[in-house]
């Protein structure tokens, strides 16, 4: 490439070589340096391509970008042996005048951020309050054989969120029974009351541990799982054509599935129950050497009903709450693919702290009424 | 002289279940050629197989006497290089601007730095009427301008052949007549060839220099040639198709 100037104010620039993109681009710098300068003005660019051997891109972009730096410049520009298509392109690329975009006014004022944040919150608020009335609505119409789903989405979601977790609740329960009865005993053997471990685990676990962790469980798995899928039903308009069908997605899409949640969960937390106690058991008889018939007896005596009850109960609030944010979240996705993404990962996280939340207001509730 | 794309033999099967078998045609250099038939014949699936997504359950595809699918995988990126592709649904990044969307496979392929590509993405958003939504949002423009933004990603990197699958799917007929005039134009002006599926008759004659025909019932090609001759085709159905006629 090179630069001369002519008479007439007029600018030459000679390209030569291979102008594809293979070869970069090269900077223009110099040139609209020239177009600008206002000792020397220029009135009238030539770009001269009669001596290159390839082109592509590359030549284009920089032709184009020098087209628009001389109009902005008012100087008039020729195109002086440019191969004959590369000249049709150049001129489809300046056809269609460019879009302006409105200039988008950014407050970027911590005040105004702060406010905006708050004014999404309250409004994310308020369509969450939307949200768990309308359910309700819902919920009251089924209890009357109004609501309008499908006995089928119930046991498939059924499926799906519960015997799909019995593993990994079994495992999780097992585990955590284990080290809360190890964790106990290190601190009960200074007072000889090793044996308490049994009580330990009896009433931990029944009482909070196998809700919590099942709770937990079941928002990272079908929390995710319910915002992933109505998610991908708002970006496909799958939810437009239900309404438009008539039928209300919180009937037909939330309703199964909260139904299904709230009915497993406190299956799940029973059957956990029994895991965790046995892991209990397990670091009991064979780690502490309390053997297994006194063990036993101890947990037995320390297992009042009230203990399993109250788990249970706060299972089945886990499992309305952990799938009402889950569908939640989905059906106020965006309709893009990180829309999707995002709202999983929401549901996930409030899921988890909304479970944490509940159990410790229950566990406040009923220090209260003395349970 | 070999031709630029050649289709020798080729059967696709999903499984057991055979879309089409014995497709044999070339496709010669700046050639604007469409792959048409009715719904379910096996259109989309066959560019799928030109495109290397999907491998032949017999035949291959070559190109410039190269087998496509006897190559390895380094090989088999480097012809991929060659070709762009329009998918139905234009197939942008959500997450991306539709500048980033063009930019990618400059940064990534072509080894551009961020501004050089910068200024790659604008020319080629320039050249199919985007100038100045940059910075726009897939999600925030029509879908026919989603369609010319597709359009700018598959040409990023000059291909030498370029796919479109439907390209006027959804499209209102001036946004469907513009994307045709659009086609033609970078075929007469950069040499491109043009693979088209389509079942839009006005874009088929409009475009169209040669053509393949399938068939969804008897599972195979049933007519070759240029779109207007094929009207006066020796089969029913082609006839019918073009012709818009009732079987």
């Amino acid at each position: 490439m090179s630069v001369s100037r002519g008479a007439d104010a007029v600018l030459r620039v000679q390209l030569s070589g291979d102008w594809t993109l293979k070869q970069g681009l090269p900077a223009a710098e110099e040139i609209v340096g020239e177009l600008a300068s206002q000792d020397q003005p220029v009135s009238r660019l030539v770009v001269d391509g009669t001596d290159l051997e390839s082109w592509g891109s590359g030549l284009l972009t920089y032709v184009h970008g020098l087209e628009a730096r001389a109009r902005d410049e008012g100087i008039s520009v020729s195109l002086d042996g440019i191969p004959e298509g590369a000249r049709r392109l150049l001129a489809l690329a300046s056809a269609v005048p460019a879009h302006v975009t409105p200039h988008r006014e950014m407050d970027d004022d911590l005040s105004a951020r702060v406010g905006a944040i708050a004014l999404q919150l309250w409004t994310t608020f308020g369509e969450a309050l939307d949200f768990i009335g309308d359910t309700a609505l819902a919920f009251f119409a089924a209890l009357r054989g109004r609501a309008r789903f499908r006995g089928q989405d119930v046991m498939h979601a059924i499926e799906a969120s519960g015997i799909g977790a019995l593993g990994i609740v079994a495992l999780i329960n097992f585990l955590i029974g284990a080290v809360l009865a190890f964790v106990g005993a290190v601190q009960l053997q200074q007072f000889g009351a090793t044996i308490y471990v049994a009580d330990l685990v009896a009433i931990g676990m029944t009482r909070e541990l196998a809700a919590l962790m099942t709770g937990i469980v079941m928002a990272g798995r079908s929390g995710a799982s319910f915002a992933a899928v109505l998610g991908t039903m708002t970006v496909n308009e799958e939810i437009d054509a239900l309404q438009t069908m008539g039928l209300e997605p919180t009937e037909f899409l939330v309703l199964p599935r909260v139904l299904a949640a709230s009915l497993m969960l406190p299956a799940l937390v029973a059957y956990a129950d029994l895991f965790g106690l046995a892991g209990g058991m397990f670091v009991g008889v064979s780690l502490l050497n309390l053997g297994a018939r006194s063990f036993m007896g101890q947990l037995l005596s320390a297992l009042a009903v009230r203990h399993v009850v109250i788990g249970l109960a706060k299972a089945a609030a886990f499992g309305v709450v952990v799938s009402m944010t889950g569908c939640f979240y989905g059906l106020r996705c965006g309709r893009s693919a990180a829309a999707v993404g995002e709202a999983t990962t929401k549901a996930v996280v409030m899921g988890i702290v909304l479970v944490v939340v509940v159990d410790a207001l229950a566990t406040v509730l009923l220090h209260v009424v003395n349970l | 002289m070999t031709a630029q794309i050649e289709v020798r033999g080729l059967t696709m099967a999903y499984g057991a279940s055979v879309v089409q078998r014995d497709l044999s045609f070339t496709i010669e250099r700046g050639q604007i050629f469409v792959i048409m038939g009715d719904s379910g014949c096996g259109k989309s699936t066959l560019m799928r197989h030109m495109i290397g997504l999907n491998a032949p359950a017999a035949g291959d595809v070559y190109y410039d006497g190269e087998a496509y699918w006897e190559q390895d995988g380094d090989r088999r990126e480097a012809l991929g290089h060659k070709f762009g592709v329009l998918y139905q649904s234009a197939a942008l990044f959500s997450s991306m601007t539709i500048e980033e969307n063009v930019s990618l496979p400059l940064i990534e392929h072509a080894g551009l730095s961020r501004s050089a590509s910068r200024d790659v993405a604008s020319l080629k958003l320039a050249l199919v009427g985007l100038s100045g939504f940059e910075e726009h949002y897939p999600a925030e423009v029509s879908g026919g301008m989603r369609k010319r933004a597709g359009l700018a990603r598959a040409m990023a990197l000059d291909p030498d052949i370029l796919f479109f699958d439907e390209p006027s799917a959804g499209l209102d007929p001036l946004s469907s007549r513009r994307l045709d005039d659009l086609i033609r134009e970078l075929r007469d002006s950069a040499g491109t060839t043009i693979v088209l599926v389509t079942h839009e008759l006005p874009s088929i004659f409009e475009l169209g220099d040669d053509a393949v025909f399938l068939d969804a019932e008897r599972k195979t090609m049933i007519a070759r040639g240029e779109p207007n001759a094929l009207k006066q085709s020796s089969d029913a159905k082609v006839r019918a198709f073009l012709n818009r006629d009732r079987l």
